[in-house]
């Protein structure tokens, strides 16, 4: 299936954009970011606090599937416009990542489709590179522990 | 190849962007390609060695000259990089939109 989402990272910048329509009136998918139950099951983490509202502070635990927390997430909310915009820092707990800049952006297209703007400035442009990385990083581990898994039963 | 290389650090380079927008469409050799710039020839010569070694051109001998190309598949590999990055989002975007689907027919 053709991926839906774009992003756009130039070279040398410190910030990247993800743009992305999707099937859904737009009360729907600001509700996905708003409700915390929701945020929940399609993020895939435990919502700890989400204080959606200006000065609200939102904390994400993620565990694997042992239930081990593997990491933190954690923010401020600076503004928080029902149906139009959010604007939050976002922060991996004890990560050399740094605190990024995130602006979200909703907008109507027609009464069933909508579309997100999520733009994300960070630090530096070092810090900005390492993040894109690092999906690519995570899943070469997911193959090495693969392949140990395998390794070690074979033993 | 040279491993001190990398091939990020190679296309960060604004003139070596240029170089292998000229070899896109086709083979130069390094006089030729230098004459494109106003740089000091050393200078582009180096550029060139840099995007060499780090496979994004190729060498080919034609007689006396050495003509450069430009080696698609290794760029092919840079636009990769991005992808699971994509992808993730990608999934968890598709996710939001299967949830809120369910959430909107239960009301």
């Amino acid at each position: 299936m053709e991926q839906k989402t774009r992003i756009n990272a130039e070279d040398g910048k410190q910030e990247l954009v993800i743009t992305r329509e999707f099937d859904l009136p737009l009360e729907l998918l600001f509700k996905a970011y708003a409700e915390p139950d929701i945020v929940e099951q399609w993020m895939g983490t435990k919502v700890l606090r989400l204080e959606s509202k200006k000065h609200g502070s939102y904390q994400f635990e993620t565990s694997d599937a042992q239930g081990n927390v593997i990491f933190r997430v954690n923010g401020t909310i600076h503004e928080f416009s029902p149906n139009r915009k959010i604007t939050r820092t976002f922060e991996m707990e004890n990560t050399p990542f740094g605190v990024q800049l995130e602006i979200y952006e909703f907008e109507q297209l027609t009464d069933n489709t909508s579309k997100l703007n999520m733009h994300v400035i960070y630090e530096s442009v070092a810090q900005r590179d390492q993040v894109l990385k690092l999906p690519f990083a995570q899943g070469l581990n997911m193959a090495h522990n693969r392949i140990q898994d395998i390794i070690s039963k074979l033993k | 190849m040279n491993l001190r290389r990398d091939v990020f650090q190679a296309i960060a380079d604004p003139t070596r962007r240029s170089i292998l927008l000229l070899l896109a469409s086709q083979s130069m050799t390094a006089g030729a390609i230098a004459a494109n710039f106003d740089t000091a020839r050393p200078t582009i010569s180096k550029h060139i060695q840099i995007l060499t070694e780090c496979d994004l051109l190729r060498q080919e001998q034609s007689g006396r000259e050495i003509y450069y190309h430009f080696n698609p598949n290794k760029m092919k590999e840079i636009a990769e990089w991005l992808m699971p990055f994509a992808k993730m989002w990608d999934d968890r975007f598709n996710k939001l939109e299967t949830i809120m689907k369910k959430y909107k027919s239960k009301k």
